[in-house]
């Protein structure tokens, strides 16, 4: 049976104001807040967990355990701080929703806070994204003149302080631990665990950090029930996620599915390869997740088939390219991406990253030799596992699967002395300038 | 001071059977010292490392649990004084957890911590913590945590130019060692290394090679951590990460030096030693510090003869690791050129003139014979030297006109410290580092811990840190060294103190379960504040510690270098006391007069009724405002190794060693005995000698020919186990009352300022904070003077003028540090707590 999209919290994307509150509370806004309200905190926590909803942020941890993490109210202040530092190369989740329909997160945001406790919630946006900043103010503001947040919400006594920051624009903020650091006004660099956020985080308090499209899934969660949404998915991967093709299909975009999907069905969706083109590889979750080949086309989109099949869901950033692109050069701009956001505090990312780059530059180039590929797999086996954070390891996954699957690619770069490919073929203007 | 001794030892129980100044710290007297907190029962976790069965306390790191066994595991970013980071990653290990429990209740089989699964995920042993049953393995037993420190290794050289050969690190280097333990024998990387120019200054004394830093942020820990300066930090990102400074806060932290001494590569070099000399070439020798009375074990290094550097010795009871710049950089002033090497003796036309050794031995003894004599020791000599001038004083001069303090005092100060410092020690329950360590509370009066012990300010921020202890001070203004302890700030102008002692707010810093009370040798000139002090530490339970600022003064003490006091605390107006002296140094009485202090003998100088001064290393500009007509009446025999203003006027000048040139022993604020050895070999006599020549010159065999015969005596001697003085009870006096205009003065001396001991050595002049006055606002208001204004401050004697700063501090008080660059207070003529006027104006 074909999969079909499960519109949720893309359900009203085309509407024309589709980021009001009006549009929102239209289409269900802020029912769930006021059901949420009216329960125990307990009864929420129990809910999340329940749902089988594992974070949305690319490590899948169940969102209802990371809050049931926290320890028992101390008197002192708790902290829900939602991680919208979305910088990975092909993830484009959190900002389009953002920005399409805000008010999800923020009722996510109300709830969530209510369930553990947090009277000021934190909503750490990356910095580039100033139009998704501006509306997420906007909805904000509009939040707090409905009752939705400020003081006795909805009369029920329970305060919410929402801040939206903007961060600098660094990868590392990305990173729960540095997006901590950052948001209380530090460098971002990732902190040693443990202690964890849950038990020491924003300000060394007790602070849950979770995903935006985890937290925007809980309004819908709540309103209709545990139950709905673990019927979508899979066994261990429940509900529903947005999968966000883009590169060579016909119609990139979002489309939000229950998980499990496979791109196979996905490019169906999209109207297949650009131009009839014929798919080389493609990530699963992002540039930090092994690359894929045509022959993972059937690999079930959840994040146990993924692992199986030897890379990470990640945040479900299909990247697709077609057999116009070199994947050398693809791998080399991603190591230059890992390079430029390495944050330096720990050896392998630091040096590592530096040393791939210069290493996949000579090899896009045709210079160097077999052993050059050798070396490349070693370093990369220095740094996986070995870095302070996943930024060092996610470095390597493009690396070491693109030896893997086309080693002979870059064999022909160093017979050839040079790339290969014609550059102009894998770009998007190739198609535009035709159609002129 | 009140001579009278107590009438019955058993009023208060008798102290200290031994004293510091017999050569020992005084050994422990059941009852009579305060029994030390009964430590909790500490966890212990069991585990093994590389299959061997080890025991640490719960929260142990694993990389500290395998120093237990002599594993060493390498390690850059690592420190034991320091919070962990894990950044370097040199430390990885191989880890076992055991598994969850079987039905039998017991841990199932250990299991490899993994990541990704399959894969072994070693972990950084310098942030893990020890479990129960964890299995650890090294480098040695694990062929995958020696792959991963061999990658670590090789990744860390890529972008390090290897630049060994030239560089000062080489040798001691521990990125050069552990490369040759943990690393391969050849290095892959054949790309472009990071390049950047070298080196660049982040302070006027450390230099920062950013291509050999490995950016284990260990100076920008210790910085913001232990010292609280954290004007160096990290910045940029990636592989061009680097150490960063303040565009507007420059690198002047005192403790500056101690980023050198724990940079793990050669990024960090001091200015001074920069290509001097390479490790192994060096020639080591283990003393103490000579600057100040915190007792810093130090090392200093020399080659040929020439010392080239001093670095901090890990002594946990006192310094631990760390000491302060002063002490690891100003060690140039006997090399700045002017060394007096030979005698000189006042010719007729009244110029010194270079002499033999008898020839101005027999000018001094001459000079000396059958006037009226009185010995002003200094601050800054060995607790040898300090008994053998107390010696020479009772048995050659027969006076007891001698005081070691150069520096404001009082006959309460001697009393208090005849009282209650003398012959006490860390084994007899004085107050030590470790108590500031686990106080509760510290008040601290007259005392500025950062400018005047910094190795105190050290103690008290870790207390600060890790134990939360409240540190109070009683002063004109907030310092930040005592805004880095956290501390609190009771305002009191000078001469104040003594009424904020009786005070309720004093009495309330202190009510905590262990508190202590640190007097600094300023509350001298407040009348009645040493007797506060002892009032408050009565009344709560607190205990009591004077902190001079100079390194001998605690061993000139313990030594009898103190009118009212022979070695070892004996009274001097004790029959007892004497005659146990007397028997010791085989003469058949001693002095009995009461003996004069620094300001009498300098008053009986200027007046004739002393003729004759032995001055050991003094600066006459601490002697006060007759110092130069005392100077100029008395016939002066000067012991000193560069001219000074002592020198300029003395009869005879008698060269002697400067500190690298002798060995001997300082007492430091604890009453630890602090020894020290000559670092270099030189002709050089140290003043006990000196002093010995001059004995027999007069005929006298005063026996102080070698450290050895000091010891041996003063050990024999020990301590005074009789009764006391009596404690201080002096009240109060009236504050003076500053008309408009006029101002009360307050100062202390800086860390870096213009003590000659400091001269020589021009990049740790650079990080001197420079000489600000500080009035509050409505103080500036008042003389119409605005922040950074230059303003004259003018006292009988002269005028200073320097930039006002205007300082949230208490009113109608002006501050000026005590010798600073621009800035000289004695220039004034008044004392600390006298009256100023402050006019705005005047050039700086």
């Amino acid at each position: 049976m074909a999969t079909t999209l499960t519109p949720i919290l893309t359900k009203f994307w085309d509407h024309p104001q589709s980021w009001t509150l009006e549009t929102y509370e239209a289409n269900e806004g802020y029912q769930a807040l006021t059901k949420a309200l009216a329960m125990d905190q307990s009864a929420l926590v129990s809910m999340a967990k329940d749902s089988g909803l594992r974070g949305r942020g690319g490590a899948g941890f169940p969102t209802g355990m990371k809050w049931s993490f926290l320890p028992p109210p101390d008197g002192g202040p708790r902290y829900l701080v939602v991680n919208a530092d979305e910088s990975e190369p092909g993830t484009c989740k959190d900002i389009p929703l953002m920005m399409a329909a805000p008010h999800f997160l923020i009722e996510g945001v109300a709830i969530t806070s209510y369930a553990i406790g947090c009277n000021h919630a934190f909503i750490y946006l990356r910095g580039e994204v100033v139009h998704v900043y501006r509306r997420l103010l906007r909805a904000v503001e509009e939040a707090y003149a409905a009752g939705h947040l400020g003081k006795n919400i909805q009369g029920s006594g329970f305060d919410l302080d929402v801040t939206v920051h903007a961060g600098a624009g660094a990868y590392i903020c990305g990173e729960e631990t540095a997006l901590l650091d950052s948001l209380e006004g530090r460098r971002g660099q990732p902190r040693s665990k443990p202690p964890f956020p849950a038990v020491a985080g924003l300000y060394a308090r007790p602070t849950v950090v979770n995903n935006v499209e985890s937290i925007a899934s809980i309004p819908p969660i709540l309103l209709h029930g545990a139950d709905w949404f673990a019927a979508m998915g899979t066994e261990s991967s429940k509900g529903f996620g947005i999968f966000s093709l883009s590169g060579h299909v016909a119609n990139p975009g979002q489309f939000e599915a229950p998980l499990g999907i496979t791109l196979r069905e996905l490019l169906d969706m999209a109207g297949g390869m650009r131009g009839g083109k014929k798919l080389k590889f493609w990530t699963p979750g992002g540039s930090s997740t092994p690359l894929f080949t045509e022959e993972h086309l059937d690999i079930p989109l959840d994040f146990d088939s993924v692992a199986k099949a030897g890379s990470m869901l990640g945040t479900r950033a299909l990247q697709i390219f077609d057999e116009t692109t070199c994947v050398v050069r693809a791998v080399d701009r991603w190591t230059d991406f890992y390079k430029h956001e390495s944050c330096g505090k720990c050896t392998p990312c630091r040096e590592g990253t530096w040393w791939l780059k210069q290493i996949m530059g000579r090899l896009e180039h045709g210079q160097g030799d077999e052993e050059d590929l050798e070396k490349l797999l070693d370093i990369c086996d220095n740094i996986l596992g070995r870095s302070f954070c996943a930024l060092g390891d996610g470095a390597t996954s493009p690396v070491t699967s693109s030896i893997q699957y086309f080693r002979e690619e870059f064999l022909e770069h160093l017979r050839q002395g040079g790339c290969p490919f014609d550059r102009d073929a894998s770009a998007l203007f190739a198609k535009e300038t035709a159609s002129v | 001071m009140t001579v009278t001794p107590e009438k019955s030892t058993a009023e208060k129980s008798p102290q200290q059977p031994q004293s510091p100044a017999s050569g020992a710290d005084a050994v422990p007297k059941p009852g009579g010292a305060e029994a030390p907190a009964a430590k909790p029962p500490v966890d212990m976790v069991e585990l093994t490392i590389d299959g061997i069965p080890v025991s640490v306390p719960k929260g142990t790191l694993i990389i500290r649990a395998a120093e237990q066994i002599g594993i060493e595991i390498p390690r850059f970013c690592d420190h034991p004084g320091l919070d962990p980071m894990g950044a370097c990653r040199q430390c990885l290990v191989e880890v076992a957890m055991p598994g969850p429990p079987g039905p039998d209740g017991k841990p199932g089989a250990a299991r490899q911590m993994q990541g990704p699964p399959g894969r072994m995920k070693p972990q950084a042993s310098c942030t893990m913590t020890v479990a129960p049953g964890m299995e650890v393995k090294t480098q040695f037993t694990s062929p995958g945590a020696e792959k991963a420190q061999h990658g670590v290794m090789e990744l860390l050289l890529i972008n390090h130019p290897l630049d060994c050969p030239v560089c000062d690190k080489g040798g001691e280097c521990p990125l050069q060692n552990q490369a040759m333990t943990s690393g391969r024998p050849v290095s892959r990387f054949e790309d472009i290394k990071r390049t950047y120019p070298k080196p660049i200054n982040i302070s006027s004394q450390v230099l920062l090679d950013r291509e050999r830093c490995v950016l284990c942020a260990r100076c920008t820990r210790f910085s913001d951590q232990i010292a609280g300066d954290p004007f160096i930090a990290l910045v940029e990102r990636g592989a061009l990460q680097q150490v960063g400074i303040y565009e507007d806060q420059p690198f002047e932290s005192y403790f500056s030096g101690n980023t050198v001494q724990i940079c793990p590569v050669g990024a960090l070099t001091g200015a001074a030693y920069r290509f001097r000399s390479r490790p192994f070439d060096l020639v080591s020798t283990p003393g103490a510090c000579e600057h100040c009375a915190s007792g810093c074990a130090i090392r200093t290094d020399h080659r040929r003869g020439t010392v080239l550097r001093r670095m901090a010795i890990n002594d946990p009871a006192v310094n631990e690791e760390w000491n302060c710049d002063k002490g690891r950089w100003a060690f140039a002033s006997p090399t700045v050129g002017d060394r007096i090497e030979l005698p000189l003796v006042r010719d007729a036309a009244g110029e010194l003139q270079v002499a033999s050794w008898p020839e101005a031995l027999a000018a001094a003894a001459a000079g000396l014979r059958g006037t009226k004599s009185a010995v002003l020791t200094g601050g800054r000599i060995s607790v040898e030297d300090a008994y053998a001038y107390s010696k020479f004083a009772r048995t050659v001069l027969h006076t007891n006109a001698i005081d070691f303090r150069t520096r404001q005092h009082s006959s309460e100060e001697a009393q208090f410290l005849a009282s209650t410092v003398v012959a006490t020690g860390p084994n007899g329950g004085a107050t030590t580092y470790a108590d500031l360590e686990a106080a509760t509370n510290v008040l601290l009066v007259g005392f500025e811990a950062e400018e005047e012990s910094p190795i105190v300010f050290l103690r008290l921020r870790k207390a600060f840190r890790r134990n939360k202890t409240v540190v109070t001070s009683i002063a004109p203004y907030a310092s930040r060294g005592l805004t880095k302890l956290g501390g609190t700030l009771i305002p009191a102008a000078p001469g104040t103190e003594t009424d904020v002692l009786a005070a309720d707010a004093a009495a309330d810093a202190l009510s905590g379960a262990r508190n202590v009370v640190l007097v600094g040798e300023r509350l001298a000139s407040v009348a009645g504040g040493f007797a506060a002090a002892l009032d408050l530490a009565e009344r709560t339970g607190a205990k009591l510690a004077w902190v001079p600022r100079r390194a001998g003064e605690r061993g000139a003490l313990e030594a009898g270098a103190l009118y009212g006091l022979l070695p070892g605390g004996r009274p001097v107006r004790n029959v007892e006391a004497r005659a146990q002296v007397a028997a010791a140094w085989g003469v058949a009485d001693l002095p009995t007069d009461v003996g004069l202090d620094m300001s009498g003998i300098i008053a009986g100088a200027a007046g004739g009724g002393v003729t004759s001064l032995l001055v050991g290393g003094v600066d006459a500009a601490d002697l006060g405002a007759q110092a130069a007509k005392a100077l100029e009446k008395a016939f002066v025999v000067s012991l000193d190794y560069r001219p000074s203003s002592v020198t300029a006027y003395a009869d005879v000048v008698l060269p002697v060693a400067p500190h690298a040139e002798k060995a001997g022993t300082f007492v430091n604020w604890e009453g630890r005995t602090r020894p020290f050895q000559a670092a270099l070999s030189t002709t050089a006599l140290s003043d006990y000698r000196v002093l010995d020549l001059l004995a027999d010159e007069l005929g006298v065999f005063l026996g102080v020919r070698s450290l050895a015969e000091i010891q041996r005596e003063m050990s024999a001697l020990g301590a005074w186990a009789g009764g006391r003085y009596h404690r201080p009870t002096t009240t109060a006096s009236l504050v003076p009352q500053p008309a408009p205009g006029q101002f009360v003065l307050a100062s202390w001396h800086l860390l870096l300022d213009k003590g000659s001991l400091q001269d020589g050595e021009p990049f740790l002049a650079g990080t001197a904070h420079p000489a600000r006055a500080r009035m509050s606002s409505v103080s500036a208001a008042a003389v119409g003077a605005a922040d950074g204004d230059v303003v004259t401050i003018t006292g009988p004697a002269g005028s200073v003028r320097v930039p006002l700063e205007v300082t949230d501090m208490v009113d109608h008080v002006v501050w000026l540090p005590a010798n600073s660059a621009g800035c000289r207070v004695s220039d004034l003529g008044v004392p600390v707590g006298q009256l100023v006027t402050v006019i705005p104006g005047g050039a700086s």
